[in-house]
């Protein structure tokens, strides 16, 4: 029997056992393997298989949700019954609606993003990419760390309402971070085929940046103009995602959006939407109640647009629809983008730094968290790599900084824009395509010794 | 090897409906090898024989694969074989505890926190729950060792909207619903219809409080808020691993390194603060880590003085100590493990907090963790807290939203100059402690009792 027979089989029990008015089961399947290094050597190095089972029993207007790893068909009748009996006892959810029909989950003709090199790959391949990265940082006097992942993962989800879903996608992500006695460099790759991964450029650019960071000079705290790398910016578009991007937020006016939707938020030159349909991003075509994903434009050119939507949050408002955001069953946070692309200017980074008189080029961020939803400010620190800039040259590699700064702020901050995104994961669910930006102003707010 | 299996249960309610109520059932097994002092780790939720002999030819493949890059190999410190059974105690099983029995609170308690807010709390949530973990230990050294661990807890939160402006208020402390390895007497005792008024009342004033001063101050960091002050700055950068720099990729490496041992000045000599496995109800309380070693109790900081590592058997060789001192843990049968917290408690000193307050002249009191950020060497924090409380003149004065404070590790504990007393000391859980890849979840305890820091810089970006 193949997986996607047995993920099917699943799906098509716990329905038959099922006894609710509308009965919902997600099966998710996946074996992922991750090498770990550090100090230049092998120190972790795993594998996992796994398939979980979360079914969703509905009672008129109550809901019970009950999950489970075991397969076998004593263990499936037991969540189901969980479910069923969590659900019986409770009081009524006013405004939810139903689980999405057939109908409301839409025709799918996107693919999910799978590839046969990565489903096929070795512990021996990961060994040999990594140890081509330890080489390298081995040769400059470097120690490298970081992380080679492969995954494949499989989707079925089907409901009492009629739909049917099933799809298998492909992940490879590698890091490496190459740290020298006084400072540290990055890069990353995120592919569905592993075979495209870049692991040569990733060793370079990481080795390159740790060269470039050794002896860092402080500076001191204040407003600066700023360039931020892809990861950085990423970084910042998660958590605006995060703070208010889902129409749970919105609705409950937790969001930056509520009450904004059509007004100016950012600059003008700051678009994003959510497409995770695009096969340049991470394309999972439906979402975790089987509904098509849609593209949804959140931000377009500083002005609102939209937040993104599952049947319960859609139903709460008149006319609409699930845009096919629903989070995995046991999720508490409504809806959320996971396939973020913020749209490219036609810069290199080169002119983002010859454009600045005095600023500071940050490569990533780290430890980000927010401080207010409303006002989207956060805090975090620079890492592996941040420089100051004059009159258009990097002058020095400095240590590192504490920022306090307003997303929103930030993009409607933004001077110039790169032409070359890179994908970025995104809390692990996602991804987020990003570009470097040249802002004319970015606080920070402390220093550290390094 | 490690067979785990974990059931659990959360409740949870929001503006008087259910917002989600979930049973789970989550098992299988993992399989650790060291061939030629190189790592493996494979695991599989498939039952069955067949699986597990797979599952261990591919373990050793994978280590086989680790030994292809040259470098560090591991050498493990003695432990001695055992054979044993524990559980950690609880009184009233929190699974035999009626579901409509459970709502029913709950749902009364988040009535209370909507009342409180008086209509500018826009979100009140109330919520609960259980965790059971049964793991069986085997090694090729000989041990066989089960555990069951019982958590369990519940928690208030409200969240008031004005024009730009969002404020939270939680009870106990922040969002979590496991508080401690107890069984549902924990929830009984928490008496949340009782502090669930103030909870909206509070969340709605914090609507209208006046922003945190910006500058030094002294500052008093309630109980709640030194789980986090702990956790972040002492916890985590006196894990060995992270030190030899095996966190480098992800959360980042320590500060103090093995140059410090014995000698640096961490805080001041209020400060002193120990790893303890066998502190009765804490969440990262247990007999034996996942390698097997006895869980114990070790002085990290005593006095002010770094004085220790939580270890592994691995490291422990590495840094010349001949055996660990038990911090290993794995996040479930489908992780390897690596060194975590385990309840990392800061010593009671012999101030009240109503000394505390009267002995400080301008300072603020603050309540409750709400945003966190440190670096890659756990030196430059920024922490946030719910709740804050102007003092002046030794009393306590006018509420403040948002404060937030930041300083340098060993600068800021070289600021501490009183730490509260054994009646005021408290040990809480905290079971959201992300390290390592693929992710770790780890449960962990900390205790303190409200302790004063001088000169804080406080207000950052006010």
């Amino acid at each position: 029997m193949t997986a996607k027979e047995r993920i099917q089989e699943v799906l098509e029990k716990c329905l038959r056992f099922a006894s609710a008015d509308q009965t919902e089961v997600v099966v998710t399947g996946q074996d992922t393997y991750l090498t770990r290094y550090a100090t230049n050597y092998i120190h972790q190095n795993t594998a996992e298989t796994d398939t979980q089972v979360s079914v969703r029993s509905v009672f008129g207007k109550k809901i019970g949700l009950a999950q489970t790893n075991a397969l076998d068909d004593a263990s499936l009748k037991r969540t189901i019954e969980h479910a069923e009996r969590i659900a019986k006892v409770q009081p009524d959810l006013l405004d939810f609606l139903s689980l999405p029909s057939k109908d409301d989950a839409g025709e799918i003709t996107a693919q999910a993003v799978f590839s046969d090199r990565t489903a096929a790959s070795t512990a021996e391949e990961r060994a040999r990419a990594v140890g081509r990265i330890t080489a390298l940082s081995v040769k400059n006097g470097f120690d490298a760390a970081g992380a080679f992942s492969t995954a494949v993962v499989r989707f079925g989800i089907a409901n009492s309402l009629g739909i049917r879903r099933y799809t298998e996608a492909t992940r490879a992500n590698l890091s490496a971070i190459v740290m020298g006695p006084t400072g540290s460099g990055f890069a990353e790759g995120l592919q569905s085929d592993v075979g495209k991964m870049a692991v040569d450029r990733v060793a370079e650019t990481a080795v390159g940046k740790c060269r470039d960071a050794q002896n860092p000079v402080a500076v001191e705290p204040g407003d600066y103009e700023v360039i931020l790398e892809p990861a950085a910016v990423a970084d910042m578009i998660q958590f605006l995602a995060y703070m208010g991007l889902g129409a749970l937020a919105l609705q409950e006016g937790r969001s930056f959006m509520s009450g904004r939707i059509g007004q100016k938020v950012t600059g003008e030159n700051f678009t994003l939407w959510d497409d995770g349909t695009d096969p340049a991003g991470m394309a999972i075509p439906f979402d975790f109640e089987g509904v098509r994903r849609q593209k949804v434009m959140l931000i377009e050119k500083g002005v609102a647009k939209s937040v993104v939507y599952d049947s319960y949050t859609a139903g709460r408002e008149p006319g609409k629809k699930s845009t096919g955001h629903a989070l995995p069953p046991a999720a508490q946070i409504g809806a959320l983008p996971l396939n973020l692309f913020m749209k490219p200017g036609d810069a290199e980074v080169e002119d983002l730094i010859k454009a600045t008189k005095r600023g500071i080029l940050v490569t990533r961020f780290h430890y980000t968290n927010p401080l207010h939803p409303v006002l989207t400010t956060i805090t975090g620190m620079t890492r592996d790599g941040t420089f100051l800039v004059e009159n258009g040259k990097v002058k020095s590699p400095i240590k590192n900084m504490r920022f306090t700064n307003g997303i929103l702020d930030a993009f409607d901050a933004i001077e110039a824009i790169g032409k070359r995104p890179a994908l970025v994961d995104m809390f692990g669910l996602g991804v987020c395509s990003a570009p470097a930006v040249k802002l004319k102003k970015f606080s920070f707010t402390g220093g550290t010794e390094h | 090897m490690r067979f785990v299996s974990r059931v659990g249960e959360t409740i949870a309610v929001k503006n008087g409906a259910v917002e989600g109520a979930t049973a789970s059932t989550d098992l299988g097994f993992g399989l650790r090898v060291l061939k030629d002092g190189a790592w493996g780790f494979a695991s599989s939720s498939t039952p069955g024989l067949e699986e597990v002999l797979a599952v261990a030819d591919r373990a050793v493949g994978i280590a086989k694969a680790s030994a292809l890059v040259p470098g560090q190999r591991a050498k493990l410190a003695p432990v001695e074989p055992v054979e044993d059974r524990w559980e950690s105690p609880y009184k009233k099983d929190p699974f035999d505890v009626k579901l409509a029995d459970k709502l029913e609170l709950l749902l009364s308690a988040e009535k209370r926190v909507r009342d409180g807010g008086g209509g500018k709390v826009m979100v009140a949530q109330a919520s609960a729950g259980a965790r059971r973990e049964e793991k069986s230990f085997a090694s090729t050294e000989g041990s066989y060792i089960e555990q069951a661990i019982t958590e369990c807890g519940a928690g208030l939160s409200a969240y008031a909207v004005g024009p730009g402006e969002l404020q939270r208020r939680t009870y106990p402390n922040g969002d979590r619903e496991l508080t401690g390895c107890y069984g549902w007497e924990a929830v009984e005792a928490l008496d949340l219809v009782g502090n669930a008024e103030r909870v909206g009342q509070e969340a709605a004033q914090l609507l209208e409080a006046k922003k945190c001063p910006s500058g030094p101050k002294d500052i008093i960091l309630d109980t709640t808020q030194m789980v986090l002050q702990i956790h972040e700055s002492c916890g985590h950068p006196t894990e060995l691993d992270r030190v030899y720099g095996t966190e480098a990729g992800f959360a980042g490496t320590s500060f103090l390194t093995t140059d410090k041992l014995g000698k640096f000045k961490y805080g001041s000599d209020k400060v002193t603060i120990v790893a303890d496995a066998t502190v009765p109800h804490g969440m990262g309380t247990f007999k034996y880590d996942d390698e097997g070693v006895p869980g114990q109790r070790t002085v990290l900081v005593d006095k002010g003085t770094f004085k220790n590592y939580t270890t592994s058997r691995e490291t422990a060789t590495r840094l010349g100590q001949k055996a660990s001192n038990g911090a290993m843990r794995a996040d479930g049968w489908n992780r390897m493990p690596i060194i975590r917290m385990t309840n990392i408690n800061l010593e009671p000193g012999d101030w009240t907090l109503d000394e505390m307050i009267k002995d400080t002249k301008d300072g603020v009191y603050m309540e409750i963790n709400k945003s966190w950020s440190i670096d890659d060497k756990r030196l430059n924090f920024q922490f946030g807290t719910e709740i804050g409380w102007e003092i002046k003149d030794g009393a306590l004065g006018d509420m403040v939203k948002s404060p937030n404070y930041t300083g340098i590790t060993p600068e800021f504990w070289a600021g501490c100059d009183a730490v509260g007393d054994k009646k005021h000391w408290k040990l809480w859980g905290t079971p959201n402690c992300g390290k390592g890849e693929p992710m770790q979840v780890a449960h962990v305890g900390h205790g303190s009792a409200p302790t004063r820091f001088r000169k804080v810089r406080v207000g950052v970006g006010q």
